[in-house]
């Protein structure tokens, strides 16, 4: 009766399923096939674009490339070796430090400041906070685009404005400091939505009995954020902070549009070092090593989030 | 005391305002020079000149923004379907299924999330010109067919489903595909709308992909195309570019606020529970 009624979209698989499958207990035995069926197209497509490309970069990672990036002369580590010894590749690594670390602090105190404005009870106050998550729904070359404008010269708005009140042009894109400010605030407009949304539901949760109990006891607003709101919020903070450090590591798009890694190599961070060597020079050997050195610092960052999560979860 | 209540309201709704201002700012400007002639821009006149919505005619006639976004549609389309289905399908195996080296397999599975895809662009793209698939939809969809996040995220959603369900299927003689289709997936729907919505974001947004994967209009998606018309001639045609870029956003704030109510329980729970 079941054999008629093929509920899966394979036939093969299904009649095979359903006929050996045990009725009743004992609903285990056949279970193997039925995991591989289930599981099967996930594992291949990982096994595809996932853990067969990691293996190949680190392989060539090891070797000198021709032009079409197939390996030629086995060298060891020694494209790792050049790049460690490259005052380029260095500075490329700082700057991304420089980045990560700006991008990470402010997306967190900004974030933190919209959740706490938006956890007001206050008449329309569903404004705010819809205003405020707005810019999950925007993407990269968006966000690009709307920020070049602001700091394109002469015609940004920035510019604009220090002309209108006599202040010193700066050429934001084109200046290497003023460069790396530029695609940092960017990039944290870009994240505030998505922060703002978990650090709000995080700090919706924490009892109000607590500040009650903090308030009775005559407890400043300053010291009820410092004592009550912040260890309360912590471990969402940690999860936010290690979000954010991640996809700060993996930024692309934001530099190839509004710096292209310039002015100067001031903003070539380290996904874009990797695009430069494999794809405009063809260095796929050198530009492999250094895929593997950025898999290895966000591999060790989703690790240490993921320890903290599963400490977590055990506490509960 | 009524007075002071007042004041301390309009301070909060000053910082309030300020606050939107600051979030709001890069979209009004957006907005409003997307409606302006490109002569006033480039001549810093952005107040007092006329306005109209012709760059948004002349985006949609000159440049192939239309495309970009049918394009974005349907990869976003297809990937989120396949990654609803297999990451559901692999979940279920995780959950209720017994099977020799099913705990490894999660590991490996969890191990997946540790690895930036970015990191892995050079030998895809080999893979993709090895089997001819650059430059076509397929190369856009492949690659993210599944995800080791969704698995691990409806992991979690469906070891919530109670396990009186299971027993009751199987005395009921239901058979996995069964008990999948008809108990699991209604039972977790929120999780597949929350997996759903990013699998779909997370698609519409790719950047550094399908720039290496694609080379003309006919498969470039949204975010490349703008890409393209920012690097091309049109540079300095500041309306036509706004206006294309807010094209662009507009369906996506739309989806944003009608799905909010599912993303933030989708986020809190990824966030909380875990």
């Amino acid at each position: 009766m079941e054999m008629t009624h093929k509920p899966f979209p394979s036939p093969t698989k299904a009649k095979s399923v359903a006929k050996e499958r045990p009725r009743g207990f004992n609903g285990h035995r056949h279970d193997k096939y039925v995991a591989a069926a289930f599981l099967g197209p996930s594992l291949v497509v990982l096994g595809i674009f996932v853990f067969y490309p990691m293996l190949k970069t680190l392989y060539l990672s090891l070797f000198l490339t021709n032009n079409v990036g197939r390996p030629t002369v086995f060298v060891g580590l020694k494209n790792y070796g050049t790049l460690l010894a490259s005052s380029a590749y260095r500075a490329s690594f700082q700057a991304t430090l420089i980045y990560v670390f700006s991008v990470v602090v402010l997306t967190l105190t900004v974030g933190v400041l919209l959740a706490q404005a938006a956890v007001q009870k206050l008449a329309g106050i569903r404004w705010f906070r819809t205003i405020f998550s707005a810019t999950m729904g925007v993407s990269v070359s968006v966000a690009a685009i709307f920020w070049l404008f602001i700091f394109s010269p002469s015609v940004g708005l920035l510019d604009q404005l220090a002309a209108s009140l006599h202040l010193p042009v700066i050429n934001w894109l084109t200046t290497p400091g003023w460069a790396m400010v530029a695609i940092i605030v960017s990039t944290v407009w870009m994240n505030l939505g998505f922060t703002f949304l978990i650090l709000f539901g995080a700090l919706q949760m924490v009892p109000t009995t607590l500040y009650d109990a903090a308030a009775v006891e005559g407890a400043s607003p300053r010291y009820q954020f410092l004592h009550v709101t912040l260890p309360m919020i912590s471990p969402t903070l940690f999860f936010t902070a290690t979000v954010t450090l991640i996809g700060a590591f993996k930024s692309f798009g934001l530099i190839d549009l509004m710096t292209a890694g310039g002015p100067n190599n001031a903003t070539n961070l380290m996904v874009y070092q990797v695009y430069r060597d494999a794809f405009l020079t063809g260095n796929y050997g050198q530009a492999s090593a250094e895929s593997m050195i950025l898999a290895v610092v966000i591999a060790g960052l989703t690790w240490v989030q993921f320890k903290f999560l599963e400490k977590r979860v055990t506490y509960e | 005391m009524m007075q002071i209540n007042n004041r301390h309201l309009i301070w909060r709704y000053l910082g309030l305002g300020l606050l939107a201002l600051l979030i709001l700012g890069p979209f009004i400007l957006g907005v409003w020079t997307s409606l302006l002639p490109t002569a006033e821009i480039a001549k810093g006149a952005l107040i007092g000149g006329p306005v109209s919505l012709a760059n948004y005619g002349a985006a949609v006639h000159q440049t192939a923004i239309l495309r970009y976004l049918l394009n974005s549609l349907v990869i976003a389309t297809l990937t989120t379907i396949a990654q609803v289905l297999l990451c559901s399908l692999g979940a279920y195996a995780f959950v209720f299924l017994t099977f020799k080296g099913r705990e490894a397999l999660f590991y490996v599975i969890l191990a997946t999330m540790m690895l930036p895809f970015e990191a892995e662009v050079i030998p895809n793209f080999a893979t993709a010109r090895q089997f001819n698939l650059l430059n076509h939809y397929a190369i856009l969809v492949l690659p993210f067919l599944t995800s080791a996040f969704g698995i691990f995220m409806l992991r979690q959603a469906f070891r919530q489903i109670p396990g009186e369900l299971k027993e009751a299927a199987d005395i009921e003689g239901l058979n996995p595909w069964q008990f999948y289709w008809h108990v699991v997936l209604p039972y977790a729907r929120i999780s597949l709308v929350t997996l759903a919505a990013y699998s779909f974001l997370g698609s519409w947004n790719q950047y550094l992909w399908p720039m290496l994967t694609t080379f003309s209009d006919r498969f470039r998606p949204v975010q490349d195309g703008l890409r393209q018309l920012q690097s091309q001639e049109t540079f300095n045609n500041w309306g036509m570019i706004q206006a294309s870029a807010v094209i662009v956003v507009l369906p996506t704030l739309i989806v944003l606020f009608v799905g909010q109510h599912f993303f933030k329980t989708g986020l809190n729970q990824g966030a909380t529970k875990s």
